[in-house]
């Protein structure tokens, strides 16, 4: 088991007092904190690497190029890619699936096909497909969710059919900490000949990812949720997938060559290699960096181990929140099926009053929507508060929150 | 002359079927505009002397020590507008 208040003095952040009470964190699916381990190799980039990648033979575009690629085989290592080949590094999870609506899903999808994207997904796995879908003509299908939040697998395999040609599917929901079934889905999509994306915006932080063992042809996450900076993230695509695909931005570092034709008058165009085909203009370098660094903080603790820390707090968090009358958790109440998230409302209060209530006592917590509307409209619910964990967090933490929401009770 | 610029930092307008309204007060001037409130607005309902149910104008609103004050069921933000002009000003 992993020892949180060892774990914490790793996290400045964690030092401070909110409103004159010690911080308790706990919107960790919103993002998470930053080890100073992280901090410190951004500073130490900058203060002792920074240059540009692949564009120079001069030392310090060696070191800076040889850390970015090395950051790339990190993150292959960590979710069982082949190479860092599979690797693209993106903004975050939403220029991922961004990227594989706009270049797989350009090039492949026409009037007659269909696309299949879950109920429970957030907006960011919804609103590319229903954009790019007005332009392309083809149909979408949702996947329904059962009335405990779990996904609907009787529906998916009713509505998949040899129409479909990719399944966009979170691994676990950013509304209930809900953890599908992946393998399986993934099974039945390729039974079917359609590919499979995955958001694993809430599951690669949390939880051992292996994109071998998944049989995923596509996998989004971002570096903010997991100690890495924000505005790095990463998209895993099988290499013979990727081979395929046409760039998603034109510019710098993705081509080989690009020359002048004199008798057409135009530019013949020759791309990269993976990944750095995807890669156009100068990357997030020092995010690159940052996130390997992350990762590596996260393989010391052993994936196995987070999990059994975040599902400890989970099953310790509900039976506290039950103490309280006026508490609804919403989704299933076995820990074992969630992945660190409780949404939960308080009779007669909105999730706002209930955040801010909170965020009185020092203890941050997400109130709305977090971005998955539709599951909210299913739920019949008007907005949630949302308690997300980390490897940070304590038992101690959930005692100081259910000992508050008794107070918020008698509001 | 003094607006209300001056106290608010930063005005969130909510997401979730409740448009509610949540009003951040600068952090030098919060004191201020706490004080301003509850000299103008009823308070019906008091929590420690750290949170406070209001109503002004029959606009209900909880107004918390922290310097954050959510404006429900509210029109639009130029409803929010003059409500904070009125309470503020």
């Amino acid at each position: 088991m992993l020892d949180p208040y060892k774990i914490r003095e790793d996290f400045p952040i964690l030092k401070r007092k909110i409103n004159n009470y010690p911080l308790i964190y706990f919107d960790n699916a919103a993002t998470s904190q930053k080890p100073r381990q992280v901090i410190e190799a951004i500073k130490n980039f900058y203060e002792n690497h920074n240059a540009n990648v692949h564009r120079a033979v001069h030392t310090l575009s060696q070191e800076a190029s040889e850390l970015y690629e090395d950051a790339h085989k990190e993150v292959a290592n960590f979710i069982n890619a082949n190479s860092m080949e599979e690797i693209i590094f993106v903004r975050g999870t939403t220029e991922a699936i961004n990227l594989v609506a706009y270049t797989w899903g350009c090039h492949n999808l026409t009037k007659e096909d269909e696309v299949i994207v879950s109920l429970m997904e957030h907006h960011s796995n919804i609103v590319p497909w229903e954009l790019l879908s007005k332009v392309k003509g083809f149909g979408i299908k949702y996947v329904e969710v059962n009335n405990d939040g779990t996904l609907n697998y009787e529906d998916f395999e009713n509505k998949i059919s040899k129409k479909t040609k990719i399944v966009c599917v979170s691994h676990v929901s950013n509304f209930s900490g809900v953890v599908n079934d992946v393998r399986k889905l993934a099974k039945v999509a390729h039974e079917h000949g359609a590919l499979i994306l995955v958001d694993g915006a809430q599951s690669v932080p949390h939880l051992p990812v292996n994109v071998k063992d998944l049989d995923v042809d596509f996998l989004a996450f971002s570096g903010h949720k997991m100690l890495g900076p924000t505005g790095i993230g990463v998209l895993y695509g099988k290499r013979e997938i990727l081979e395929k695909m046409e760039p998603f931005q034109g510019g710098g570092e993705m081509i080989r060559d690009v020359s002048f034709d004199f008798t057409t008058r135009r530019c013949s165009i020759t791309w990269n290699d993976l990944p750095w085909r995807f890669e156009a203009g100068t990357p997030n370098i020092c995010g690159g960096i940052g996130l390997m660094e992350a990762v590596k903080y996260l393989r010391r603790l052993g994936m196995e181990n987070v999990k059994a820390h975040e599902e400890m707090l989970t099953e310790y968090v509900m039976q506290r929140m039950q103490e309280s009358q006026k508490v609804m958790i919403y989704g299933p109440r076995e820990a074992s099926v969630k992945c660190g998230i409780i949404p939960f409302g308080i009779d007669g209060l909105s999730s706002h009053d209930v955040a801010l209530f909170l965020d009185n006592y020092g203890i941050m917590v997400r109130s709305g929507f977090h971005c998955a509307q539709p599951l909210h409209e299913i739920f019949g619910l008007k907005s949630s508060a949302r308690v997300s964990f980390y490897i940070y967090n304590t038992r101690e933490e959930v005692d100081r929150f259910a000992e508050v929401l008794k107070e918020i009770e008698q509001v | 002359m003094v607006t209300i610029e001056d106290y608010v930092a930063r005005i969130e307008e909510t997401c979730g079927e409740e448009r509610d309204f949540i009003v951040l007060f600068k952090y030098d001037k919060k004191a201020e505009a706490i004080a301003q409130i509850l000299k103008r607005a009823k308070i019906e309902r008091s929590i420690s002397a750290i949170i406070f149910e209001l109503t002004f104008k029959d606009v209900s609103f909880r107004l918390y020590g922290t310097g954050k004050a959510i404006f429900r069921n509210l029109r639009d933000k130029g409803q929010l507008q003059n409500v904070l002009i009125d309470l503020l000003l």
